[in-house]
């Protein structure tokens, strides 16, 4: 791993341990621990929130990868954890319930979404790439309140879980939790890896001057549009995921606003910072649990403190994190 | 025919009402460069002042002025509090914070007028229905809104294209620095587009409070709406706004009226009937992509930018 290059030295610095180094440990090791916690107290409930911070996560960080680094700003990314919630249920529902079949197509059919949404709207620059993803996304959105065989606007419950033989038992919470976490790992490891690449330094330099990019002979289109079916496909696996977790999918996951909530953990994380959406979805999530157990109405403190983080922070909380280190 | 032309003002009527969502929207957006979900909350406490003032007044008209009077406060407010602070930021901390926004006023309502919704009754004499075209019947408040909405789009427009503080919100739309560089007191002039934009939004909220139901979460969908019209239209362009919000109107009622009975005549009774809803809601996203593929830019592309 080198020290030098644009992702390295925003993202890692090997060698010298940092506070953020440390956080991002020590976060990992809580989360590790998580279940320890819950059977010692025998609280299920801090599992099942752990879980679903876990889940969009993945969802964060697969927006992260085109958000951040691409500057791709999708708005209707909501629209995949749709798809592959939706495969996953009515896969189930049709009576294929084996994981070893249902993942990898809610996988590829989110790709192929991303890949048809991304070929139409990469043509489009800045607010118009927004709402055109937002467009697209709605349309899908539509489609699920039109699926009348699988609930329409009323969702689906799932009875059973995606199977995987004697390999693992998804219905053991500390099972499917461990799960999460190990795919959420090896999601942001993947994503490291990317955005150390060649490849990931293309993407990054298209977002900074594309047409530098391409007066120096790269088709940032191709780049980009590859970049964007793998985020889609990260995002899909997490939809699959999260319709495990609730045993139900509606439309509603597919909300626009669902879009924005992923929108807002990425940048309340810190955008182009690898464990980011990691550390944006823990605190929305927490935030969003602890408050509404203060007071009936917690919006009323957890928007201004959005609108604060937006003011007052550039980078987000992963941009503090490292601001320590400058003291 | 009639049920034609009765779906044809339909449509004219939500395209007018959408755009004096979208004027202030891309008057917002296109001078300011500012992304505004909170736009929707202004629609809807539009909405709930012109119910509750309305009750307490016990006067339509009286509790309409001073819903649109009490919007435009708040966005006056909101944009010396907060929106100010967010100008030259990245779109994507205007997304997060307006979000917070959104999130906020949503909870606010909640706090002060309760989960419930709440109706906004008519004057008797609005109640009644016109006979606009031998044998068709109109409710005449629907003809109110068409007349008013429209003849305040008229107003806009003179506003925008014909007076000096018209000409100055042009110019900030297509050079905001040359426009401060020329003197202009900039920081004013944004809070009069913020102010008027609100206050836009408010009127629409209150117009269509009798016809709704007055609830919690009315904004947000029509929000994204009136974002379809800016974009179609072209961000910052009032005449693109106007096209657009009268096609995007005219598209999504048409849809709901005609796609499902269209689609009949191919599928069976309960696939055209559920595909028939899902197209007819996706109608105006189908016309924005198919615009934004042919025209990345929109229909009219503000100029200078």
């Amino acid at each position: 791993m080198s020290s030098t290059g644009l992702a390295s030295k925003k993202t890692w610095r090997l060698g010298a341990i940092t506070p953020r180094i440390v956080i991002n440990t020590a976060l990992i090791a809580v989360l590790a621990l998580v279940p320890l916690y819950t059977a010692l107290n025998g609280n299920a409930f801090t599992l099942t929130l752990f879980t679903r911070i876990v889940i969009l996560a993945i969802a964060a960080l697969s927006l992260n990868l085109i958000m951040g680094f691409g500057g791709m700003v999708s708005f209707g990314h909501a629209a995949y954890l749709g798809i592959g919630g939706y495969v996953v249920g009515i896969l189930a529902k049709e009576g294929v319930a084996s994981g070893f079949v249902q993942w990898p197509i809610a996988i590829a059919a989110s790709a192929l979404y991303a890949l048809v949404v991304g070929a139409l709207s990469l043509r489009t620059r800045g607010v118009y790439f927004i709402m055109i993803t937002l467009a697209f996304a709605q349309m899908i959105y539509y489609v699920a309140i039109g699926l009348d065989r699988y609930g329409g606007d009323d969702g689906l419950t799932i009875y059973k879980r995606s199977q995987f033989g004697a390999l693992l038992d998804l219905d053991n919470r500390t099972v499917f939790y461990y799960l999460c976490l190990v795919l959420l790992l090896a999601g942001i490891y993947l994503v490291w890896r990317i955005v150390n690449s060649r490849f990931g330094m293309v993407i990054q330099g298209a977002r900074s001057n594309e047409r530098r990019m391409r007066a120096i002979g790269f088709p940032t289109f191709r780049y980009k549009l590859l970049c964007f079916v793998v985020a889609g496909a990260m995002c899909g696996l997490a939809g699959a995921l999260l319709a495990n977790h609730t045993n139900f999918i509606s439309p509603a996951m597919m909300h626009w606003t669902r879009s924005g909530d992923l929108i807002v953990i990425v940048v309340l994380g810190g955008m182009q910072a690898i464990f980011g959406p990691l550390i944006g979805a823990l605190t929305f999530l927490v935030l969003e649990e602890g408050l509404s157990r203060v007071t009936e109405y917690s919006n009323l403190i957890l928007g201004p403190f959005l609108l604060f983080v937006a003011i007052a922070m550039h980078g987000g909380i992963d941009g503090l994190i490292a601001g320590v280190r400058r003291g | 025919m009639l049920y034609f032309f009765e779906q044809f003002l339909n449509g004219i009527q939500l395209g007018a009402l959408l755009f004096l969502l979208a004027a202030g929207l891309t008057l917002i957006f296109g001078i300011m460069d500012l992304v505004n979900l909170a736009h929707g909350s202004l629609y809807m406490l539009g909405a709930y002042f012109a119910a509750s003032f309305a009750e307490r007044t016990e006067s339509f008209l009286l509790g309409a002025v001073l819903a649109l009077a009490a919007t435009a406060v708040v966005g006056v407010l909101l944009e010396v509090v907060a929106i100010r602070r967010l100008y030259g930021r990245d779109h994507l901390d205007h997304v997060l914070g307006t979000f917070g926004l959104l999130l906020f006023f949503n909870e606010l309502v909640r706090l002060i007028w309760g989960p419930a919704g709440m109706t906004l009754s008519l004057p008797s004499e609005m109640l009644n229905a016109v006979e606009v075209l031998p044998g068709l019947f109109y409710p005449l408040y629907r003809l109110v809104i068409i007349g008013v909405t429209l003849g305040v789009a008229v107003i806009i427009y003179l506003l925008i294209m014909r007076t000096r503080l018209g000409m100055l919100i042009r110019a900030g739309a297509s050079n905001r620095e040359m426009v401060g560089a020329l003197g202009i007191n900039i920081k004013l002039l944004y809070t009069l587009v913020f102010g008027l934009g609100a206050a836009l939004a408010g009127f629409a909220g209150l117009m269509q409070a009798p016809i709704l139901t007055v609830q919690i979460g009315m904004g947000e969908n029509i929000l994204i709406a009136a974002f379809v019209v800016v974009t179609i239209g072209g961000i910052g362009s009032i005449r693109g706004a106007f096209v657009a919000a009268l096609l995007v109107g005219l598209a999504d009622t048409v849809g709901r009226a005609f796609v499902p009975d269209l689609l009949r005549a191919f599928l069976s009774e309960s696939a055209s009937s559920s595909l028939g809803r899902a197209l007819s809601s996706m109608m105006i996203y189908l016309v924005m992509a198919l615009v934004l593929i042919v025209r990345p830019e929109g229909l009219f592309p503000a100029a200078g930018r």
